[in-house]
């Protein structure tokens, strides 16, 4: 240890952008802040910087020179990956061998720049944001078996293993999910990894209704049929400021009509599929002609462009996303104002909302009824007319003391991304 | 018994049982408190028997409120609380102290609300995992995560636990079960964690306390996720010529992109307990066993099967039986869930181990398991969820012998020691309690222990609740095993405990 105190890595004194190569320049650098007290924003390739508080550190800790696989085993299901990795580049070596992160990872690119941008490992953890597969095969930490990290007195820490069944000593791997790089600078991941299936197919509903769609929805989850991704396009409310359109944004050859999409996806062999999407379309009494069925490649590019909330891409307005319990999100709608447009996902559990004109007061409005239906909301993008919201997401004071205490065991002096989620932590 | 630190007796708290007895009857029904010494016995022990301990104290309280004020008051006179669910543990995360308050969950034994739209149910922490299922099977649906005690363990504990099953490699644990909770924590705070959404914003406090053997806060509630109960289940009996044979068939299966539902292997010594004792059928003449369970609809599991069943060909399987109805596929788990009284058939005591490694280790580390049973010279016999490559080596000993209780715990933490070095983990889904406390050092550095034990601070300043489990006795770890008492005092007895 003492041998490391005296090896000296090429920290720059005057620049505000620190890019550590590795795991024992970012425990440096965070340990002379720690002695400093001077407070650090933390970031990979930057393609969720701006969900959170936006941040107004002196001092920027980029990580994304922090990349490689370090080790994959595929017969062990499991990437050990350094935190900067980008994500395409993890999918793409997983895809060698039919496996997949099954999460299905967010490309956030194209909301707040209009082009793919996946970002790193590290910040997939961080948000612990997941994709439409999410119903079926869990979330981001649902599939991270071990991380290294700094903490905010510049220790370097890990939690967890390689292996699926663990439980020795405290499951850190989930609090760092989600923590936005509050808690910890990650350094090391390793990811649960799944096989690929053989097939994807999509059942498409044509101009279900809200009530009609969330029924469906749930028989449809409810059923043996093993859905892996649901989702509810509407075309209502119709608001002039943030207009759905769909046509534009799938241009699907087989989707055979224009209205509100209900989509189920079934993955498997392509024998199990086919059975699956039968005994589903069995499940409705709907003339075939408001059914369409998107093959596999159809299928894949639907599903690659609701997870990446393409509908959205390129708005100025703001987009929060809802998370409640399934029965309450018709309900939660109608309660709103009708100056929005919006996609439901995970079979209804979340909601995705674009909403246009709003204001503070409105958003905070918005988040008392989503807390009465037993959910929260996150603001995900700021927009040009609400460009700062006081309250971001959605805490009660119970859980924001915990949280404090928590903050306070990784960053004592809170010198990581303070202030990222909550003021005060 | 071996010796054990554990944290100093509190004298003063020993010397106010009466006033602290009195004060509890203010807070609960009188005869919800237990303190006569005949009455205390039944709570010496949980699922780890080779330790005894009668707490001071015995609480039943009957509901959140109850909890609130006990932990409030215990917090104020500075007394420690030692929470148990069914005590069915096995790692002695439930041993109560000399000068603990037990607080048992049992009357948390209520399913509050089940929940289809939402596909979730609301329960008590004191309810046992297998009434949960029970609670839901007409409309066909059940919970996942089905550990073999799951007749008698109780879902609070299983979240205390994150415990696993046969069925974890498909569904996960319990931390990927669970959607809320409502906790206690030391200070008497109440505050609800998730609900019946997917995930929680902000820190996964719900991801932390699971698995954190009741150090971190006490569980008066849990909301579960169920699941529709699969169309068609089959499971497949192979038996192979060697150990080696088996190992390799796992790892094929995984590689070839197929996730059974379960998948358990078990060694020879074992398979004849277990087939002397159920008359389950199994291959006798094999020297490992694999059972594979397959869910799905009708299409997927014949698919399925029939690729196992060519994998199974290919790596030399010297039998294969596929069980044709439920009726035989049940007959196929009788042994498996039989595995431990099976052992206790055959020697009058065992240990079960509880050790995690990478899948394609098995081979190995079941070698390096015969060659440490010859030379302790304890009969193990072997049960493993291969799929997830979680071992229970049950090591067979005879507690009357004197120090055989001692050299088995060696054997174990030899076990042990060597899933770690193979790149395992000291537990998949016992825990670390007691039994594995000294060992954690095999895994996690000085560094990795402080962040932890400064979480366990942070929610429990005075280290009150269920201290001395998990964590190391001393601030740094020990060198070697555990650390023995001699004449009541500990070496170190100025450095803080936890």
């Amino acid at each position: 240890m003492f041998m490391e105190e005296k090896q000296s890595f090429p920290i720059s004194q005057d620049s505000d952008l620190e890019i550590p190569k590795t795991e024992k320049e970012v425990s440096r650098i965070i340990k002379k802040f720690y002695k400093s007290n001077i407070p650090i924003e933390i970031i990979g390739t930057g393609s969720k910087r701006k969900i959170g508080k936006s941040l107004q550190c002196g001092k920027t800790l980029n990580l994304s020179k922090l990349n490689g696989i370090i080790e994959y085993l595929p017969e062990e299901l499991y990437i050990k990956v350094k935190a900067g990795t980008r994500i395409d580049k993890i999918e793409n070596e997983l895809k060698k061998n039919n496996q997949q992160l099954a999460f299905e990872p967010i490309d956030f690119g194209y909301l707040f720049l209009e082009k793919s941008n996946c970002g790193t490992a590290g910040g997939q953890v961080a948000c612990n944001i997941a994709g439409p597969r999410r119903l079926k095969s869990g979330s981001i930490r649902d599939h991270i078996l071990g991380f290294r990290a700094v903490n905010g007195r510049g220790e370097i820490i890990k939690s967890g293993g390689n292996v699926v069944k663990n439980v020795t000593g405290y499951d850190l791997s989930k609090l760092i999910c989600n923590s936005f790089g509050t808690l910890a600078a990650i350094t090391e991941i390793t990811f649960k990894v799944l096989p690929s299936a053989a097939e994807n197919k999509t059942l498409v509903v044509h101009n279900l209704n809200i009530e009609s769609s969330m029924e469906y929805l749930h028989q449809a989850i409810s059923s043996s049929n093993d859905i892996s991704g649901a989702v509810y396009l509407p075309m209502f409310p119709s608001c002039e400021n943030c207009k759905m359109d769909i046509k534009s944004t799938f241009q699907l050859n087989d989707l055979k009509q224009n209205g509100s999409l209900t989509a189920l996806r079934v993955e498997g062999s392509k024998k199990s599929v086919d059975e699956r999407v039968k005994n589903l379309q069995k499940k409705i009494a709907i003339p075939e002609s408001n059914i369409s069925v998107l093959e596999s490649l159809q299928s894949s590019i639907f599903w690659k462009k609701a997870k990446n909330l393409e509908f959205f891409a390129g708005t100025k307005n703001n987009i929060f996303r809802i998370v409640l319990p399934p029965s309450e999100t018709s309900k939660l709608l109608y309660e709103l104002p009708k100056k929005f447009k919006y996609f439901l996902d995970w079979g209804g559990a979340v909601i995705w909302m674009e909403a246009c004109e709003l204001s503070e007061q409105y958003f905070n409005s918005i988040r008392k009824k989503v807390v009465a239906h037993g959910g929260y909301v996150s603001m995900i993008k700021n927009s040009d007319f609400l460009p700062h919201v006081e309250d971001i997401f959605t805490i009660n004071n119970a859980r924001f003391d915990i949280s404090q205490s928590i903050k306070k065991s990784f960053d004592p002096k809170r010198i990581l991304n303070p202030g990222k989620m909550y003021s005060g932590i | 018994m071996t010796n054990l630190t554990m944290p100093r007796i509190d004298k003063k708290t020993i010397l106010k049982k009466k006033i602290i007895v009195k004060n509890l009857k203010k807070i609960l029904k009188p005869e919800n408190v237990l303190d006569h010494e005949d009455e205390l016995r039944p709570f010496e022990t949980d699922g780890l028997s080779a330790y005894k301990q009668k707490p001071l104290i015995v609480v039943f309280p009957e509901n959140t409120e109850e909890v609130s004020k006990i932990l409030k008051y215990c917090s104020h006179e500075r007394i420690k609380v030692v929470p148990r669910g069914a005590g069915t543990g096995l790692s002695g995360g439930a041993l109560p102290l000399a000068d603990c308050v037990l607080l048992c969950l049992g009357k948390f034994n209520k399913i509050l609300e089940i929940d289809y739209k939402n596909r979730c149910v609301v329960t008590q922490p004191g309810v046992t995992n297998l009434s949960i299922t029970q609670a839901v099977q007409d409309n066909n649906f059940y919970y996942a995560p089905d550990p073999s005690s799951q007749i008698a363990c109780s879902i609070g504990g299983n979240v205390a636990e994150n415990s696993g099953g046969v069925h974890s490699l498909k569904y996960g644990t319990t931390t990927n079960n669970i959607l809320g909770a409502e906790v206690v924590f030391m200070d008497g705070s109440i505050c609800k964690l998730g609900g019946k959404t997917f995930d929680s914003e902000g820190y996964d406090i719900l991801g932390l306390i699971t698995g954190s053997e009741g150090l971190l806060c006490i569980i008066t509630e849990v909301t579960v996720k169920i699941l529709k109960t699969p169309e068609s289940v089959k499971a497949a009996l192979i038996g192979f010529p060697t150990i080696e044979d088996g190992g390799k068939c796992v790892s094929d299966i995984i590689s070839s992109g197929i996730i059974p539902a379960g998948m358990e292997m078990m060694d020879k010594e074992l398979i004849h307990a277990t087939d002397n004792f159920v008359k389950a059928g199994y291959p006798r003449n094999a020297e490992a066993m694999l059972i594979v369970e397959l869910d799905g609809t009708k299409t997927d599991v014949l698919e399925l099967m029939e690729r196992i069943n060519k994998i199974a060909i290919k790596n030399k399987a010297s039998s294969i039986k596929i069980s044709k109805n439920d009726k035989e596929r049940l007959k196929f788990w009788a042994g498996r869930k039989a595995a431990f009284p099976a052992c206790g058939d055959m020697a009058p005591d065992y240990y079960c181990m509880d050790g995690t490694i990478p899948r394609g280790k098995l081979a190995e580390v079941l070698k390096e398991i015969k060659k440490l049973s010859k030379k302790y010279n304890l009969p193990v016999a072997n049960a493993f969820h291969a799929g997830d490559g979680n071992l229970h080596p049950l090591i067979m000993y005879d507690s009357n012998n004197k120090n055989e209780l001692a050299k088995t715990e060696k054997l174990g933490a030899e076990i042990l020691k060597y899933c770690v070095k193979v790149g395992g983990v000291l537990t998949g889904e016992h825990g670390v309690g007691i039994e594995k406390r000294e060992l954690m050092c095999e895994m996690f550095n000085n560094t990795d222990i402080q962040q932890q034990i400064k979480i366990k601070k942070a929610l429990d300043v005075g280290s009150l609740l269920n201290p001395g489990k998990v964590y190391p006795i001393l601030r740094k770890c020990a060198e070697e095993g555990r650390i023995h008492v001699h004449g009541g005092k500990t070496k170190f007895s100025d450095i803080p405990r936890f």
